[in-house]
């Protein structure tokens, strides 16, 4: 999932500026699970809004600010509504789809912070930084690109200090956790080799992957 | 070839020297504790920016002390370059008659003194062994691109942390550098023999065949220990080494004289110094004298140790 934060109420009503009429766009998946563009926020910036001397001319939910499909009909819907500005409760990738949709400017209420799991409600924990060339098969499941402050593949730095990483001391150092994953699993070979260099040709960005044939 | 890679490679004791290029452009101090070391060590390791501080580079005085007749090494570490600001610095380095080089992950920006700072890590320790290695044997750059002239070749070191839990994933590390190419290398600051004798235990055990210099930091204070123990990962000062040290300093101040625990710092490292060559517990040291470099020649005459 699509970690997203709220940006400081102050970051977006500077960017909503002088627009008066406002129109609301949240996102049913991601952003509902992070408490940050659900119905629920979607209907406390209204009241926001509002009590800012604002006028919030329609709100709408996507069931995914990410498929250009959904969005496309929540933003004929809002637009028709004519607002002056339109503010997506999603995260960066749903802001972008619903500015394709719009005449008016789309401001982000949002940061997206990273791609990780809600360890239970309300915590979440970065998991995968997307790197194209999966190796989780190899380290027992616990990725050390995205869980490794400096994203080694071959194994630790010597800058643990007992098991906690040097950049952020609260955070248990990736390889310790893999070895002893490794260990548990009785696949500590798979430590010995060294790990090719995958490079980075393949996240030169942007990306785009077509699996229908034709566009 | 380096006097380095002559050393080892011919059985000898190696010792090597540390030393920071400075936070400005005026080389002065480093250059007079050069000319201090010459003809006293085998090579002197030039820092990459070490705890991700901002210095002048490596490779500029590095070739400062090429130019004064000594045997630089290059630290590389993998934090502020891409493979392609790496290999175009060894290219450099190597015209410069530089041909002694230690890789390194390096310390992370965000513990370092300009946090702001993208951290790269294209390519970490095993990662820049591995690119040298193939570039050696094959005479291409990092994108398979024949090298004019044909590629230089580098007396190639790593690092290794022998204080270490789990040790099998250190020593796990340690072959991967040496089969990426490591031929010789250097500790983390050791100041108990017995866990220095356990990890050569270990290597020997794991089958691995390179030449290992223990990490020696002469202590100036019981305050410097204790700092380290608490800061710096992999570093174990026994506490009777502290203990000593403070009754240095309070000896010292009973009789107003000062320096007294740099002293004691310095004949405890010329202590472990002698200890591990008259024992053969490993193939030589490289003294990390922390900014006190003038001192290290004083170090190795205590320790009765002249290099050949």
């Amino acid at each position: 999932m699509i970690i997203t934060q709220k940006k400081p109420i102050e970051e977006l009503m500077a960017m909503i500026g002088d627009a008066q009429k406002i129109a609301i766009l949240g996102c049913g998946s991601c952003a509902t699970a992070c408490a940050t563009g659900g119905e629920k926020e979607v209907a406390e910036l209204k009241a926001y809004l509002e009590s800012q001397g604002k006028t919030v001319v329609a709100t709408g939910m996507a069931d995914y600010c990410c498929m250009n499909m959904g969005v496309k009909t929540a933003m004929k819907k809002l637009t028709a509504a004519g607002p002056d500005a339109v503010v997506c409760m999603s995260c960066g990738d749903g802001v972008q789809v619903a500015a394709n949709h719009s005449q008016v400017p789309v401001y982000p209420s949002n940061n997206t912070m990273f791609l990780g799991e809600a360890v239970r409600f309300g915590l979440f924990e970065e998991a995968c930084h997307l790197c194209g060339d999966c190796m989780l098969g190899s380290t027992g499941g616990i990725c050390p690109i995205s869980r490794c402050a400096k994203s080694l593949v071959n194994g630790p730095c010597g800058g643990q200090k007992n098991g906690k990483c040097e950049v952020n001391p609260e955070n248990d150092c990736a390889w310790i956790m893999i070895y002893r994953r490794l260990e548990a699993l009785g696949q500590l070979d798979k430590l010995a080799k060294r790990r090719a260099d995958k490079g980075y040709e393949k996240v030169a960005y942007p990306r785009t992957i077509n699996i229908r044939g034709n566009k | 070839m380096g006097m380095l890679e002559k050393a080892l490679e011919g059985g000898k004791f190696g010792v090597t020297v540390e030393m920071a290029p400075p936070k400005g452009y005026d080389f002065t101090e480093q250059m007079e504790a050069a000319e201090l070391l010459k003809g006293k060590v085998h090579g002197v390791n030039v820092t990459d920016m070490q705890s991700a501080c901002l210095k002048a580079s490596s490779l500029g005085l590095c070739i400062k002390l090429k130019q004064a007749g000594l045997d630089p090494i290059i630290q590389v570490t993998g934090r502020d370059r891409s493979r392609m600001g790496i290999l175009g610095d060894m290219l450099s380095a190597a015209a410069f008659g530089i041909d002694t080089m230690l890789a390194l992950t390096g310390d992370h920006p965000t513990v370092g003194d300009c946090k702001q700072s993208k951290p790269v890590y294209d390519l970490d320790s095993v990662g820049i062994l591995h690119m040298l290695t193939a570039m050696e044997a094959t005479d291409k750059d990092c994108g398979g691109n024949p090298i004019e002239g044909g590629a230089p070749s580098f007396y190639k070191g790593a690092v290794v942390t022998p204080v270490y839990d789990p040790l099998p994933l250190q020593i796990n590390k340690l072959r991967q550098k040496v089969e990426a190419g490591a031929q010789y290398i250097q500790t983390q600051g050791i100041f108990d023999m017995e866990s220095l004798k356990r990890f050569m235990d270990e290597v020997d055990k794991a089958n691995i065949h390179t030449h290992i210099m223990a990490g020696i930091i002469p202590l100036k204070a019981a305050g410097m220990a204790k700092y380290m123990n608490e800061n710096v990962p992999g570093i174990a000062v026994p506490q009777d080494m502290i203990d000593r040290l403070a009754a240095a300093a309070a000896e010292g101040k009973a009789k107003g004289v000062k320096g007294l625990p740099t002293q004691l710092g310095i004949e405890m490292a010329a202590e472990m110094i002698a200890k591990i060559k008259d024992e053969g517990i490993c193939d030589g040291v490289h003294i990390m004298a922390i900014g006190a470099e003038k001192n290290v020649p004083k170090i190795l005459e205590k320790a009765g140790l002249t290099i050949e």
